[in-house]
């Protein structure tokens, strides 16, 4: 039996290729995305491991912020501090850190460089060691800064500004005066290797202490060593006995694991994100999978009738037809993990060029990735086969000797009635989401979606009829007895087309439904836009990292400009309440801001003066807040603000959750910075003239963007555009999956159909008309899929956006778009006959009379 | 209508000559395994003749149809139908003359399962692009006695029935010619009689010439000629044949095939 397995496999070669091709693209995604992300957590932990000392003196509450849009404490560290706690025996050594957020290096032709994506750093240097007792950073060419005006940049960022050792490298501060130089020194990379992505802008303590505290002698951390023999703990413990209020000490095992909780939450999110995709790429490859065997199993009845008439039981057969699926599975999981590790190497390679590198050496197989895979793999293969090896076994041995032999099939209608009852089912989990079930809306919806996908694809055969038929209209209206045999050809096996295109249909739901839901937004984010942002102009970081307030004075200074309004946004702790612990933002508005702002007070009033605070209902709902009551916040720096609850508004865009008045937060220990600076244009002043100067005065500062209106709501719809883009990227996997499908399945019906190709070449259809038969054939596939897939996609979209609408407050149809999908559905058509059409216009016509 | 006439000195009499296999070769393989199918026939298809290939199994009679008809391209050797010579043509006009000029009927297999009986039998013309002719249409319909089963499909008709819708189907687009391989192969005796019936009246009543390959004796005695092959040579050939010389004939064949190939050779 196995001999003739091998046999069946060799003959099969092409079949089997194309096939095992749709497992490998599965398996590379998945195992792909392992090694990746494998290799993203190796080179982010070996940073944080290579980078962190014994032990950390730091603020309080410093961990529970983002440090990125949250601006920073103005508490710090006397060089008195330092000198106590150099003073105690557990400590070998205490290097004063002066560190800063909101530094950005610009190139020498002006632009700024990373300021989106990973971080810039700005510290000082010390030589202070990590806790393996190497150095947190290593020199890789030049020298230290030593004096001030000197700088080291990480190598990355030194060739994307286009600076040599000795030039002057173009800085803009986050405090007082913004733009500055430097001269190149040197540059470096954290211990552990490279930055992963992160801009290095390292200074002498001097200078540090120039930029980031105003110049005062001061440290806002500090790295301790261990002496000999003392354990982080007993160091930590000595450190904080000695320390001023509002700072604490922590072991540097703390420190790293609370850097890699939030890394690896970060990670957590991109690896479910592609993990998700990878699953698609391989249910997609399933279906494949399941139609290749139906149609092998179809073309071998004869031989496994003959097989059952010689005496093979049933389960003999179907074993015969498995272990072709595992030999097929084996082969292809085993070069789909290769695969995926070239794909990993060749993702790291491309972010690499953009800055970000990842530890080459972390980028190999794990056990586990190879484990998945072959796991996955062969699992999903075999799964897929056994309902076509299973019917294979249903072949009546009679069926050896008769001449048109079909394996015996369970009616439609029997599918079409489960289909039904299914899709029911689907409808009323879809219901009770819109009908706010207990538990998430979108969940139930969710839920039906997939039920609705995958019964859909099981019962194409029945409602795809329509639309093929519809196809075999147009194209013999189009292209006369060609179309029509072409669209005859694609109802001839309903099955078999349907199979084929649902493989099409899930790609395409998912990219309508995506589709919708980024219309949705879109729409729904002019509609915020339109309501709530009033000002004229708005001026401000696309990340929403604080900048210095010299920009906010130049920009009040423009002529015709009327009103300047300044935000700067922070994040605090609930420090009352029966909600302790709750991380809430926090925004610091001016007296200004209720000349621009007019946000729906729902009780109370919607300006706070002087200890008082304004809440969105959402919050004072979850806190149990009333107009009237107390709410403690506590800051970075441990300083706690006794508020009182002056108003309660409706959610806006224009402030957050908790609004006081932005001296509060110079009160709160914060450092000044904006955030935000709103703008109302002089109603007498030219608008044109008035946004031409702040354009020119902001940009002396790329790091902040001006927008109106329209430009605002253009970043936001920006953002939302590129999220939509990657997910298209990443589900065309899943579509190259499905035209892999097919090409598959016209390649088989080429071969099963080689007579009657035959006969239609010797009756005069020139070779040209042929392909156009197979084209035609395939393009009425891909517009089945198409049509399916983006009916359900429009469908649950429309609901989702249904049961989002408290944030997706309009529907938006993405009407161009679809029109985009059914045309690349075409393009896909036409792409995947060139082979089986290439094969079946070379057939021989003296095949069709060869009568064996 | 039927163009591309020659004239021919067939023995005493003059006929025009619709096909022409001129010096045919055609092998396969080389060496030791090299067969020859055809070994250097010449031979003329009279117009409105009916012909009936004959032979033993293996001794070429598919391969010289499948020349004839442009299906195939011989070894050397040249093939004319009409007054066009196949071996200067490409793929291309060889297609437009099989459409135009050509017919056939093979042993199965003829119609497109997807298509009705009407519809495959003016396949050829919409292939084309070209209007049928109404009035000839019905005539050969009626003439084949299918006119209640134009809707049908293949699926729905017997071996008989799609056999004379294939002969419709040759007949409708006037070709010059019609190649028949063996069209009576897998039918019965009631069936084959109906068939060669049809096609000996299209020769009589439409003047249609028609080539049919065939190693029944019983249907080739409705053919005006008989041409017989052995080892892909012309051996012997009868006209207006009764079904017991061509039996004869048959048993002379066999006999010298029976016998050792150095004999018959020498
Ligand atoms: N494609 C082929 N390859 C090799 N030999 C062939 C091929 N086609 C036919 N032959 C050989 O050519 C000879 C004539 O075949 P054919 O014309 O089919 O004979 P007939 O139709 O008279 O039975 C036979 O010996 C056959 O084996
Ligand atoms: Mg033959």
């Amino acid at each position: 039996m196995l001999r003739l397995v091998l046999r069946n496999l060799l003959a099969r070669k092409v079949r089997l290729v194309m096939s095992g091709l749709s497992v490998i693209l599965g398996v590379a995604f998945l195992s792909g995305v392992l090694v990746f992300s494998n290799g993203l957590s190796t080179t982010f932990d070996g940073i944080i491991h290579g980078s962190t000392p014994d032990g950390v003196v730091r603020t309080v509450n410093s961990d529970s912020f983002d440090a990125g849009y949250s601006g920073q404490s103005d508490r710090a560290l006397s060089p008195a501090d330092l000198d106590r706690l150099r003073q105690l025996p557990e400590v070998a050594r205490a290097d004063g850190d002066v560190a800063g957020i909101g530094m950005s290096l610009l190139a020498s032709d002006g632009t700024l460089i990373g300021g989106t994506g990973a971080p810039t750093l700005a510290f000082n240097h010390t030589d202070s060691p990590n806790m393996d007792g190497e150095r947190t950073l290593v020199l890789k060419s030049g020298a230290w800064p030593e004096r001030p005006g000197e700088v080291v940049l990480d190598e990355a960022a030194a060739e994307a500004g286009d600076y040599g050792l000795g030039d002057d490298v173009k800085l803009l501060a986050p405090f007082g005066t913004v733009e500055r130089t430097a001269k190149l020194v040197g540059t470096a990379e954290f211990n552990g290797g490279g930055t992963a992505g992160a801009t290095l802008l390292i200074f002498t303590t001097q200078e540090a202490q120039q930029l980031f505290l105003g110049g005062k002698d001061a440290y806002n951390q500090i790295s301790l060593t261990a002496a000999d023999g003392v354990t982080q703990r007993q160091l930590a413990d000595a450190a904080a006995a000695v320390l001023p209020d509002g700072f604490e000490a922590v072991t540097g095992d703390e420190v790293a694991a609370e850097s890699q909780d939030a890394v690896g939450a970060f990670l957590g999110i991109i690896n479910t994100f592609l993990l998700v995709f990878a699953i698609i790429a391989v249910i997609v490859g399933g279906f494949i999978i399941v139609n290749t065997f139906t149609i092998l199993v179809a073309q071998r009845t004869r031989e496994l009738a003959l097989l059952r008439a010689l005496g093979a039981g049933r389960g003999q057969v179907t074993r015969s037809v498995l272990v072709e699926a595992l030999a097929l599975a084996l082969v292809a999981t085993t070069v789909g993990i290769g695969l995926g590790l070239l794909l990993a190497r060749g993702l790291a390679a491309m972010l690499r060029s953009i800055g970000l590198d990842i530890a080459s050496a972390a980028l190999d197989l794990t056990t586990r990735a190879i484990v998945v895979s072959y796991v996955v793999g062969i699992g999903v293969t075999l799964a897929a086969a056994y309902l076509p090896a299973r019917r294979g076994a249903r072949v009546a041995p009679v069926a050896a000797m008769r001449a048109d032999a079909v394996p015996e099939r369970g009616s439609l209608r029997r599918r079409s009635l489960v289909g039904a009852v299914l899709l029911t089912v689907g409808a009323a989990f879809a219901a009770a989401g819109l009908l706010g079930a207990p538990g998430s809306d979108a969940a139930w919806i969710g839920v039906g979606a997939v039920i609705w996908i995958l019964t859909v694809a099981a019962i194409s055969p029945v409602i795809g009829k329509p639309v093929l038929a519809l196809c075999r209209s147009v194209f013999g209206a189009l292209f006369g007895t060609t179309g029509r045999l072409a669209g005859e050809n694609a109802l001839r096996d309903p099955r078999r087309t349907g199979a084929t295109a649902s493989a099409l249909m899930i790609g395409l739901a998912l990219v309508s439904t995506i589709g919708v839901l980024a219309a949705s937004l879109n729409a729904s984010v002019d509609d915020v836009v339109d309501e709530q942002f009033t000002a004229d102009l708005l001026v401000q970081n696309s990340n929403f990292l604080p900048f210095s307030t010299e920009i906010g004075d130049r920009v009040a200074e423009v002529p015709g400009v009327d009103v300047v309004s300044r935000q700067q946004w922070t994040a605090a702790r609930v420090a009352s309440g029966p909600h302790p612990d709750k991380t809430v933002t926090v925004a610091g508005s001016d007296a200004e801001y209720a000349r621009i702002y007019h946000p729906d007070v729902v009780s109370g009033r919607a300006t706070p003066a002087g200890a008082q605070a304004v809440l969105f209902r959402s919050l004072a709902r979850d806190l149990d807040l009333e107009v009237g009551d107390r709410l403690d916040l506590s800051f970075q720096g441990g300083t706690t603000l006794d508020l009182e609850v002056a108003g309660i508004v409706e959610s806006s865009e224009t402030t957050s959750e908790v609004t006081v008045p932005l001296d509060q937060l110079a009160a709160a220990g914060v450092l000044r910075q904006d955030s935000t600076l709103s703008i109302l244009i002089d109603p007498a002043a030219d608008p044109e003239k008035v946004r031409d100067a702040v354009d020119a005065t902001a940009a002396s500062a790329p790091i902040v963007g001006v927008y109106d209106k329209e430009g605002f709501a253009d970043q936001i719809r920006g953002q939302v555009n590129q999220l939509l883009y990657l997910i298209y990227g990443l589900l065309a996997l899943a579509i190259v999956i499905a035209v892999i499908g097919i090409v598959n399945t016209l390649g088989l019906s080429v071969i099963e159909r080689t007579r009657e190709i035959g006969l239609l070449r010797a009756l005069g259809m020139s070779r040209a008309k042929l392909r156009r038969m197979v084209t035609l054939e395939s393009v009425a596939i891909a517009v089945l899929g198409a049509v399916l897939g983006m009916a359900l996609g429009l469908l649950i979209g429309v609901l989702l956006q249904r049961s989002l609408s408290d944030n997706l407050t309009s529907l938006g149809l993405p009407l161009g778009q679809l029109g985009a999908f059914l045309v690349v559905a075409i393009v896909v058509g036409v792409l995947a006959a060139v082979l089986p059409a290439i094969r079946a216009s070379r057939l021989d016509v003296l095949e069709a009379i060869a009568s064996e | 209508m039927r163009d591309g006439v020659m004239l021919c000195q067939g023995g005493d009499m003059t006929t025009a000559v619709a096909a022409r296999a001129i010096d045919l070769y055609k092998i396969y393989g080389s060496g030791d395994s090299e067969v020859r199918a055809l070994d250097g026939v010449t031979l003329d298809i009279g117009a409105g003749e009916f012909t009936a290939i004959m032979g033993p199994s293996g001794s070429g009679k598919s391969t010289l149809m499948h020349c004839l008809a442009a299906l195939d391209t011989p070894t050397s050797g040249d093939v004319q139908i009409g007054e066009t010579r196949l071996s200067r043509l490409r793929d291309k006009a060889l297609t437009t003359l099989r459409r135009e000029q050509v017919g056939f009927v093979f042993q199965a297999f003829n119609l497109v399962p997807t298509l009705s009986a009407r519809e495959n039998i003016l396949l050829p013309l919409s292939l084309a692009g070209s209007k049928p002719d109404q009035a000839w249409f019905d005539t050969v319909v009626d003439s084949v006695g299918l006119r209640d089963r134009l809707g049908h499909r293949p699926s729905q008709m017997s071996g008989g029935q799609q056999q004379r819708v294939a002969c419709a189907r040759a007949l409708v687009s006037k070709p010059s010619i019609v190649f028949a391989d063996e069209p009576t192969g897998n039918l019965d005796s009631t069936s084959s009689a109906e068939v060669l019936a049809f096609l000996r009246r299209s020769v009589d009543e439409f003047g249609q010439t028609i080539v049919m390959v065939t190693h029944d004796a019983v249907a080739a005695s409705y053919c005006d000629r008989v041409v017989f092959l052995a080892d892909g040579r012309v051996v012997d050939e009868i006209r207006d044949p009764d079904r017991d010389q061509i039996l004869a004939h048959m048993t002379a064949l066999q006999t010298a095939a029976a016998a050792p190939r150095e004999e018959r050779t020498a």
